[in-house]
């Protein structure tokens, strides 16, 4: 699934980004809890969260995530902006709820990665 | 590369905005380096991990982080409270942290055993009171 399928059937609003949307997606997170995330390796993977701050960017980061999609209309800040530009991160935002935004993706075929434990 | 490359950083105390900064340089040094994505990315979380536990529990500290063609070294030291018992500290959910840091999405009690789960060594050094020295290896080959 691509980023740009995925901002479609999520009927989700680009923050920055748009020009990822050809970029491959191979699985999904959704998760407010960063620490969790954070045990959780799969690559090129998207992240739902409804958690609206600087380390959402910095996880991605570190976890080679292409595009964090914030549930419930969550709105990053300009840094957090500025962050996942200079990172090459996708930021899209979605008006769904976490459950509903994952139950979306999941039937249009996206799946959890692996975890850990 | 033949030769060892030192990297030193200061970890800002109780600055949860800055905390990753120095796990997102090494990050990048490493992936300019040519080291290969899954050892670089495994770098970047066990540093990251240990990076937010020394801005949450231990007022910041050093990070020196030696890159060598054999193996990635990153020594975190901190003079913070110290950990009382290192094995229940290891035990996955075991956490210390306080409710603002949950709310800011950490503080699940994974980070110290995605420490060990990402690094190929790691020996915690640790005395209550006097501080935590944490080093964590990553094999290159």
């Amino acid at each position: 699934m691509t980023i740009g399928n995925i901002c479609r059937v999520l009927g989700a609003k680009y923050i920055t980004g748009e020009e990822y949307a050809d970029r491959e997606v191979h699985s999904a997170c959704g998760s407010d809890m960063m620490s969790d995330v954070l045990a959780f390796v799969k690559d090129q993977a998207v992240l739902l969260t409804g958690l609206c701050n600087q380390q959402v960017i910095r996880t991605a980061e570190m976890m080679d995530i292409v595009c964090v999609v914030f549930v419930r209309g969550k709105q990053p800040d300009e840094c957090m902006i500025s962050m996942a530009k200079e990172r090459g991160i996708a930021l899209m935002t979605t008006e769904h709820r976490m459950f509903s935004a994952c139950g979306i993706l999941y039937e249009n075929g996206l799946r959890g990665g692996m975890s850990y434990l | 590369m033949n030769e060892k490359l030192t990297l030193s950083y200061e970890v800002p105390a109780d600055d949860f905005t800055r905390a990753g900064e120095a796990s997102g340089s090494v990050k990048g040094m490493l992936k300019k380096m040519g080291v290969a994505p899954d050892i670089v990315r495994r770098v970047a979380i066990a540093m990251y991990e240990g990076e937010i536990n020394m801005v949450i529990h231990a007022h910041g500290g050093t990070i020196n982080v030696t890159i060598s063609p054999e193996e990635i070294e990153m020594v975190l030291k901190d003079e913070g409270p110290g950990i009382e018992d290192i094995e229940l500290a290891l035990q996955p959910g075991f956490s210390t942290a306080p409710d603002n840091i949950r709310a800011l999405g950490f503080g699940a009690g994974m980070g110290l055993l995605n420490m060990k789960k990402n690094s190929d060594e790691m020996v915690i050094d640790s005395t209550v009171g006097v501080g935590t020295t944490v080093t964590m290896k990553v094999y290159i080959k």
